[in-house]
């Protein structure tokens, strides 16, 4: 049993150590906005916050959950729903296409802007790096990264 | 052949009381039109093809029979059908076909067509499949219409809907009203009787709407009309893009149900069988339930996809040999060279033949050569392969993401025997579609799987399985000859190549004026199984012809932009698009050193679309930095929503021409994933500015895969610009290695 927090509320999850934190929180817990994309921690799709770093949950075995706060894109709003300025500027941009990339590329630009409130392009560049999206998106990400830091408006 | 049934065909449930539903006739130049005769011959018998739904509580739902998969089909065709419809857009939302022929078969919606009489509804299966091959093949039916269907869609059959919905209301209306009807009018989602002063939500009259007898041609707006097509409302799909909810294929869950999963792993030479496997190492490993020897692939069935992967790892495969087991690349390559040369300089199937090539190439005043080469390409979309299926009774429900549903359908009834009434196909979002999943191997696999044991099962492929199985972008080698006149226009244009697929036409230069053209396949085999990649033979084409296109203007000592111009006279949008991104690039001014831009122009289903890149080589390597774009697609329903097809189609194709090649070894493929198969990522975005010229309201052109085309050579021109050094061979990336 790893005793674990997820989004706020304390989990026992009953799983053998090796298995990926990804595949505990999709097929055990029923939390599918974290995805799948290479397993090999190249692509970004499956970021999570553990105890607030973001980390390839496609690569990361549950056992390191132990004692450990868990964020998914489940749990990236408000407590009390208000979505987060990020998910906000992601619809006011209209960055998703497939929508596949999405909730990864929205951690790994949350966990930017805590430590890094008005991030420059540099900044942006190295934090999202990691998140591939075929669609194509990376302007658009760039854009709402920056109207959500207050650099820029959306259109601007 | 499997039997249709009329059973299953009624009580979706869809139709519920006091609903309005619209079904729309076939136009005449639509493809199904053929069908017609077959199923509908009476002159008033209608087929339907598309829907809306008018519910008592004032919803507007649009049934859109295309997936979603991030080209924006589903807002756009709605706006398109509430434009007609006069809807208020807040009342709009969208729902995807059932991806079945029961609900097709309007049985339920009989009441609203004349003269129904429709039993066998075969017609359906490659009507639905056009339209979804169509759609997918063009991205973005929204603002499409490459081929007629989809502009049926769109165009025709989304307004068509919402034109015949919206009199259907005023004629119910003035029933009640006691009032002609032509003095009713619509805004906004009302309906409005000004003398008198009455006015109505379009719910409130809408089961009254329903007895009204559908109207067969209603009048569509002019363009000049239009409030809601031209407008860039936002996508109805984003919110739930944003926030995990929104789900996808591999998300699929069957109420009630536990699901095992499954890893495959298919032989890597094409052909090959699995000969024999070892798998007692996996046989004691954790969670395995099952393992599989299904002879064209290895599944390993366990309690989560984890240990069913893991398992398939530590199996020992071996594989039948094929005559292919010794191909490489440079192999392949050589096959090309072979056809090409055996080919000669007039030998293969002719494409065109205007004028007389040859002839004018040995007269001309300088004389060009080149070979130009690509590798095979793998999709890769985000989404890896996967497909639910549940398989008892004598049927079998899928739950995946598909370009194509019914022909998944046929080809799952076909593997399991069983009559297409008992295959449901459940629908959900595409992380990724760009041809892919217009294959329905997947989906088959996963079926085969679940009747073998029995119960609920979620197969999802690895990334290694996704690009070692793809269906690819064909590797091709293109030649080329060309001559020039004492001024450098271009008098002879002679060009051969090993691969021609989709669409008709891409090898085409016809906008440019050259006067004799000889164009021919020479075909070879080669050797991986083809597949449609956004924008398919264009990709290929458009690099080696505007590569060309550009050797010949260096040649004659000019300005690339300028060259082309001038060779466009016959072709006003071509060149209206061309000189519109020279305007926006400030083509001509004066760049810091080691940067340098690059032009490129392609014509590519219905949309012109002429593309600069911006290359800065400071360190050594291209770094593209800037990219504009201008396109004509006849008219654009959603301004960002094409801007962002513009730019999805820039960075795909970015990507493949920087870095995308799939290589052979031992004829199987040498890629595996995101280290060596790579993909553009943030810090090597360009910054992209896309205009766009409405330039014929008429006839609609694509907008998910014209913008990939013209970037290639943009790109590569540019680099010559700045080094002297042509790119003959894609990807470039391996040139500066
Ligand atoms: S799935 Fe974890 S990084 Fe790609
Ligand atoms: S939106 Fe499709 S992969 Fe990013």
């Amino acid at each position: 049993m790893i005793q674990t927090t997820i989004n706020g509320t304390p989990r026992q999850i009953d799983t053998d150590p090796g298995t990926p934190l990804l595949w505990v929180l999709r097929e055990q817990l029923g939390l599918t906005g974290t995805k799948f994309g290479c397993g090999v921690a190249q692509c970004g799709a499956c970021t999570i916050h553990l105890d607030g770093q973001p980390v390839r949950s496609c690569s990361t075995p549950a056992s390191e959950a132990e004692g450990k706060k868990i964020t998914t894109i489940e749990g990236l709003a408000g407590a009390d729903g208000t979505p987060h300025p990020l998910q906000k500027a992601w619809v006011e941009a209209q960055v998703p296409q497939c929508g596949y990339c999405q909730s990864g590329q929205l951690m790994s630009a949350a966990a930017l802007l805590r430590d890094t409130p008005r991030p420059s392009d540099a900044q942006i560049n190295a934090a999202m790096a990691g998140n591939i999206c075929r669609c194509g998106t990376y302007e658009r990400i760039r854009k709402a990264i920056k109207a959500a830091s207050g650099q820029t408006s959306v259109e601007g | 052949m499997n039997k249709w049934s009329r059973r299953g065909f009624i009580g979706a449930g869809l139709l519920t009381g006091g609903a309005l539903v619209v079904g729309v006739a076939i136009r005449p130049g639509n493809p199904i039109e053929k069908l017609k005769g077959d199923v509908a011959p009476g002159a008033d018998e209608q087929l339907i093809n598309a829907w809306v739904k008018i519910g008592p509580d004032h919803r507007i739902t649009a049934i859109v029979p295309h997936c979603e998969m991030g080209q924006g089909a589903h807002t756009a065709l709605a706006q398109m059908l509430a434009e007609e419809l006069d809807a208020d857009w807040a009342d709009v939302s969208v729902m995807q076909a059932p991806a079945n022929g029961a609900y097709v078969v309007p049985d339920a919606a009989r009441a609203f067509v004349a003269a129904w009489s429709v039993d066998a509804p075969n017609w359906l299966e490659p009507t639905y499949n056009g339209l979804f091959t169509q759609i997918s093949k063009l991205g973005d039916v929204m603002i499409t219409g490459g081929s007629s269907s989809v502009r049926s869609t769109g165009q025709h059959t989304m307004r068509i809907a919402g034109a015949a919905a919206r009199q259907m209301l005023i004629a119910a209306a003035a029933e009640t009203w006691q009032v002609p009807a032509a003095d009713i009018t619509t805004e906004n989602g009302k309906l409005v009787h000004k003398a008198s002063g009455k006015s109505a939500r379009f719910g409130d009259f809408a089961e009254a709407a329903s007895k009204q007898a559908m109207p067969q041609t209603p009048p569509l707006k002019d363009a000049a009309a239009y409030k809601l097509i031209g407008k860039s409302v936002a996508r109805l799909d984003i919110p739930a893009k944003v926030n995990g909810t929104a789900q996808f294929g591999i998300d699929a869950q069957i109420p009630g149900q536990k699901l095992v999963y499954a890893a495959v792993k298919a032989p890597p030479v094409p052909g090959a069988k699995v000969a024999s496997m070892n798998a007692d190492a996996a046989r004691s490993m954790i969670g395995i339930t099952k393992i599989l020897n299904m002879k064209d692939f290895v599944a390993v069935v366990a309690d989560s996809y984890w240990h069913a992967q893991q398992a398939l790892n530590a199996i020992d495969i071996s594989y039948t040999s094929t005559d292919g087991d010794a191909l490489d690349s440079a192999g392949l390559g050589a096959r090309f060279k072979k056809a090409l040369d055996k080919a000669g300089d007039t030998g293969g199937k002719a494409l065109a033949d205007e004028g007389d090539a040859p002839a004018a190439f040995k007269a001309a005043a300088k004389q060009l050569k080149a070979d130009y080469q690509v590798p095979f390409v793998a999709h890769a979309a985000m989404e890896p392969l996967n497909c639910t299926a549940w398989v008892r009774d004598g049927q079998c429900d899928i739950w995946t993401s598909t370009q194509v549903p019914l022909m998944a359908r046929s080809a799952v009834a076909k593997a399991l025997d069983l009559d297409h009434d008992r295959v449901t196909v459940h629908q959900l979002y595409l992380g990724g579609g760009f041809g892919r999943r217009l294959e329905t191997d997947y989906t088959v696999q996963a079926a085969r799987i679940a009747k073998d044991i029995g119960q609920p099962v979620k197969m999802i492929w690895s990334r290694e399985e996704d690009i070692r199985q793809d269906f690819y972008r064909p590797a091709d080698i293109s030649r080329f000859s060309a001559g020039l006149d004492a001024k450098g226009k271009p008098i002879s244009w002679n060009n051969a190549f090993t691969q021609l697929n989709d669409p008709a036409g891409a090898w085409d230069v016809a906008h440019y004026d050259i006067p004799n053209r000889l164009i021919r396949h020479a075909e070879a085999d080669m050797h991986l199984r083809f597949g449609s990649l956004r924008s398919v033979d264009h990709s290929q084409q458009g690099f080696f012809i505007e590569s060309f296109i550009d050797e010949l203007a260096h040649e004659a000592g000019q300005d690339p932009f300028a060259y082309r111009r001038d060779l466009l006279g016959a072709s006003p949008r071509h060149k209206a698009v061309l000189e519109q991104v020279a305007r926006m690039a400030n083509w001509g001014e004066k760049l810091p050193p080691q940067t340098a831009r690059g032009i490129a122009l392609v014509k590519s289903f219905g949309t012109i679309v002429a593309e600069i890149a911006e290359v800065d080589m400071r360190d050594g390597k291209p770094r593209v930095t800037k990219v504009w774009c201008c396109a004509d697609a006849g008219y654009v329903v959603n301004p960002d929503g094409f801007a962002a097809q513009m730019e999805g189609g820039i960075i795909y194709g970015l990507t493949t021409a920087l870095y995308s090649g799939i290589t052979l070894t031992q004829g199987g493929v040498t890629q595996s994933n995101f280290h060596d198969y790579q993909m553009l990522r943030m810090p090597d975005a360009p910054e992209i500015k896309t205009s766009f010229i409405n330039a014929d309201s008429k006839t609609l052109g694509g907008a998910g895969e014209p913008g990939l085309p013209p970037i290639a050579p943009a790109v590569t021109n540019a680099i010559f610009a700045a080094t002297g050094k042509r790119i003959r061979a894609l990807p470039i990336l391996q040139h500066f290695a």
